[in-house]
């Protein structure tokens, strides 16, 4: 992409580095010893520093600076990884963000405290770095043979050898020489490309890891082979080899082994050549923003349209030429739709782990001790999904960690272990995926539920409800039961956006508690905002699509119904009464009814109503388009979709025909 | 009225309910001839029908209704003018029937004239202007305001 803006992309990229670091020092802090998340961290830092102060974010990389500074320490054994630590890197990796993001806003007096703190720190968590410093002396120096060949588009990507030799150089009393065994002859010779190797001959005070963090950059595209020489290699040899000006480019090795010492001929190439294999992985990706995969999902859905239409307009045909290409089309059509959906879709683990650190926070804030478990990370949503849950999530998880898990004193009390567990999995079922967030707290109160309720007249009083019912009443705006106010939860806002949101996303919730023993919340969600299954119904002359997820059953309106109970409009269904409501009154159709009426069962949480149409059509996929903003306030329908034949549709909106069924019920039974 | 409202713009005249009216042609998209349309039950009268723009679900508007004209039932000239306009800052593409679609012409600001207080058959609030086009009146609708006040 030319013309991006370059500071954009730093953004990007410096946001997706803030969530590893992140991540990294979660890990850190439950495996202080583990050096892999160390490493990872401290990376994510030095590129942070390194394209922030490229791209002119100079307030944000001279502040990584220091962070960086201990990271590296925290590597080489000075500092320990404490919580107290980790704690202050949590805090200056958001004041990185914030130096991004939005640096005139940013709190140079937040960040300067955030720096004192970690100087303090770094001094008080030093490990006798003196002490080591003897024991580094006293290991005494030590020559190494370094090697290394970069890739072969190393510079196109940037990499300077110059500056990985300078670096080296500082490290000790090197020798270099440059190995031009692999340079081509002239006519094949790639400008561009770094066909030169260098043998370093250091002899150093440093460890071996401090030679390898030389590369750390390019270590995965390099091949580099460092190796301790013995002491008897002399270091005036070396020292020779260093002022002898670099070999001519020559394809005999022997001309080159004749300047390095003896003891280890140029890399033989089959070696080499495996070593490049395992260097290049096949994992190779491109960023692509996001609006460019929605356009492609708008033209991929129009094409689905397109080949239904196309499909409906020869299905009369005799033509075996056009409907043998019309099979192929459809399809080459349902393989770019599958493929398309794919590549949309992101584990949720990359959801999941955004709460790791609102837990810790959250967890430190409250004085519990908390601990987040997970499971089915690997499970995939489309990634608008994922977006859009991170606030319903965020909700739910703070309610569980503030109302549901007690303090420590009370768990014990109650014969639980003192760590309070929260637990978020996730799961295919059928073309939904369930997503469950448990907690092992003392669970919803059902008396304090029902109390609130009356009083704020959501029920009358002694109404007979299920559990279930009960605690969907948590979802009503304006709704908490918590007794005092913290500044987690407890404003009665929050868990009405959470059922909000999640209608949006044609989603439903579940709520089951154990007294004691915790509270489950379960969302069920669609795999993709983009396509649904649904049936298509209908009513008058008008064509609707009720979600399939929702429809139980379809039944026929007997005939008697209609004439018994002219008012009364309920089904006996297996022994159960279920309310009906009639589309065609709903949507004022004048058209006269058809004479056999077929009622469509739909549920949403455990509540069902019957939907009366005039014709049940089929089922039918496709892909939902949103209505405009001048239908905003249109009841009843939560989209509309195109029809083979190209003309519109609308998709029912299920939460709320349940709600106007159940207002039916309710008169019913205030009667 | 505020000179940005009645300088010279290139507009689309078409005639709806025995009268001519101009709209912005850089607002038009494309004029498609009556396709199916789709009653939304309990959408404003404005805006009661969706009709699908190469693959796009687009509200179809009938101006008729906001000035209280005869909604006739279409005949062979009629069109879909499709527009768009900023509805709170959002880009939202809308769907304009018009009895008859005349020609993309230049209408001089000099030409329009404020909306007389009295003497309309019609809301004045709903229109920018009257301009004059030889001895033809023609009516310059304020389009965001028909689909933001009700």
């Amino acid at each position: 992409m030319t013309g991006a803006d370059p500071g954009q992309i730093f953004r990007e990229e410096a946001a997706e580095l803030l969530v590893d670091l992140e991540t990294a020092l979660l890990h850190l802090e439950q495996r202080p010893t583990d050096r892999e998340p160390l490493d990872t961290a401290f990376r994510a830092l030095h590129t942070i520093k390194g394209s922030g102060s490229m791209f002119g974010f100079e307030a944000a990389a001279s502040f990584t600076h220091h962070l960086e500074s201990a990271f590296d320490r925290m590597r080489k054994g000075e500092l320990a990884a404490t919580t107290a630590m980790i704690g202050i890197a949590l805090a200056a990796k958001d004041h990185i963000r914030t130096l991004i993001d939005d640096p005139a806003n940013a709190d140079a007096e937040a960040g300067d405290a955030i720096l004192a703190r970690l100087a303090e720190q770094s001094g008080s968590a030093a490990m006798s770095a003196s002490l080591r410093q003897e024991h580094d002396d006293a290991e005494g120096r030590a020559t190494w043979r370094v090697r290394f060949r970069l890739a072969p588009d190393a510079l196109e990507r940037g990499t300077n050898p110059l500056l990985l030799l300078d670096e080296l150089r500082e490290l000790g009393d090197a020798g270099i020489v440059a190995l031009t065994d692999d340079v081509p002859p002239l006519e094949e010779l790639e400008p561009t490309h770094c066909h030169i190797a260098w043998q370093v001959i250091l002899t150093t005070a440093h460890p071996r890891s401090t030679i390898e963090d030389v590369f750390i950059f390019v270590i995965d595209e390099t091949e580099l082979t460092i190796e301790p020489v013995s002491a008897s290699v002399p270091e005036p040899e070396s020292a020779v080899v260093a002022s002898e000006p670099p070999a001519p480019p020559s394809r005999e090795p022997s001309a080159v082994t004749g300047h390095v010492p003896p003891k280890e001929p140029a890399v033989p190439k089959a070696d080499a050549a495996a070593e490049k294999g395992k260097a290049h992985p096949a994992t190779n990706s491109i960023r692509v923003p996001a609006e460019r995969l929605d356009d492609l999902m708008d033209q991929v859905g129009e094409l689905v349209i397109a080949h239904a239409r196309l499909k409906q307009l020869i299905s009369d045909s005799v033509d075996l030429q056009i409907k043998s290409v019309t099979e192929e089309i459809e399809r080459l059509s349902n393989g770019l739709r599958d493929i398309t959906m794919g590549i949309r879709m992101v584990p949720v683990e990359s959801l999941f782990g955004r709460f790791r650190r609102l837990v810790r926070d959250l967890s430190q804030e409250l004085g519990k001790d908390v601990v987040l478990t997970m499971s089915g990370e690997e499970t995939e949503l489309d990634k608008t999904m994922i977006e859009r849950l991170n606030d319903p999530l965020v909700h739910i998880i703070r309610n569980s960690l503030d109302h549901g898990l007690e303090p420590a004193a009370d768990r014990v009390a109650a014969g639980k272990p003192p760590q309070g567990r929260i637990h978020l999995s996730a799961r295919h079922a059928g073309t939904r995926v369930l997503m469950t967030i448990r907690d092992d707290g003392r669970g919803l109160d059902r008396d304090r539920i029902r109390a609130k309720a009356e009083e704020q007249d959501l029920i009358p009083p002694g109404a007979k409800l299920s559990d279930a019912e009960l605690f969907q009443l948590i979802f009503h705006p304006g709704f908490s039961t918590a007794r005092t106010l913290t500044s987690v939860s407890g404003r009665g806002i929050g868990m009405d956006v959470v059922k909000r949101t999640i209608d949006g996303l044609r989603g439903t919730i579940e709520v089951s508690s154990t007294p004691g023993g915790g509270t489950e919340i379960t969302l069920g969600l669609p795999l993709t905002l983009a396509i649904i299954d649904g049936l298509l119904v209908r009513v008058g002359q008008g064509r609707y699509v009720i979600p399939l997820f929702a429809v139980e059953e379809c039944v026929e309106l007997p005939p008697d119904v209609e004439r018994r109970h002219a008012n009364r409009n309920f089904l006996n269904i297996r022994g159960a009464l279920v309310p009906f409501l009639r589309l065609r009154d709903s949507f004022g159709v004048r058209h006269p009814p058809d004479l056999y009426q077929k009622v469509v069962i739909i549920s949403s949480g455990d509540k069902r109503v019957g939907l009366v149409v005039d014709q049940v059509l089929g089922d039918h996929q496709t892909v939902i388009k949103s209505m405009s903003k001048l239908h905003a306030d249109v009841a009843n329908f939560s989209g509309a979709t195109i029809l083979g034949d190209g003309s519109v549709a609308l998709i029912l909106d299920i939460a709320q025909i349940v709600a106007a069924g159940q207002v039916q019920e309710q008169r019913r039974e205030a009667s | 009225m505020t000179d940005t409202e009645t300088r010279s713009f290139e507009a689309l005249t078409l005639g709806l309910g025995g009268e001519i009216f101009a709209i912005d042609a850089n607002s038009v998209h494309e004029i498609l001839d009556i396709v199916p349309q789709t009653e939304v039950p309990g959408a404003p009268p404005l805006v009661s029908h969706l009709i699908n723009v190469r693959g796009k679900v687009v509200p179809l508007a009938d101006l008729r209704i906001r000035f209280g004209m005869e909604c006739t039932p279409p005949t062979i000239d009629t069109r879909i003018v499709v527009v768009e306009i900023e509805l709170d800052e959002e880009p939202t593409v809308v769907g304009l029937l018009a009895d008859k679609v005349h020609e993309v012409t230049s209408i001089s600001g000099a030409s329009i004239e404020g909306t007389p207080d009295i003497g309309m058959r019609w809301n004045p609030e709903l229109i920018k202007g009257i301009g004059k086009r030889g001895d033809d009146f023609i009516v310059i609708p304020d389009i965001v305001r028909i689909f933001t006040t009700h």
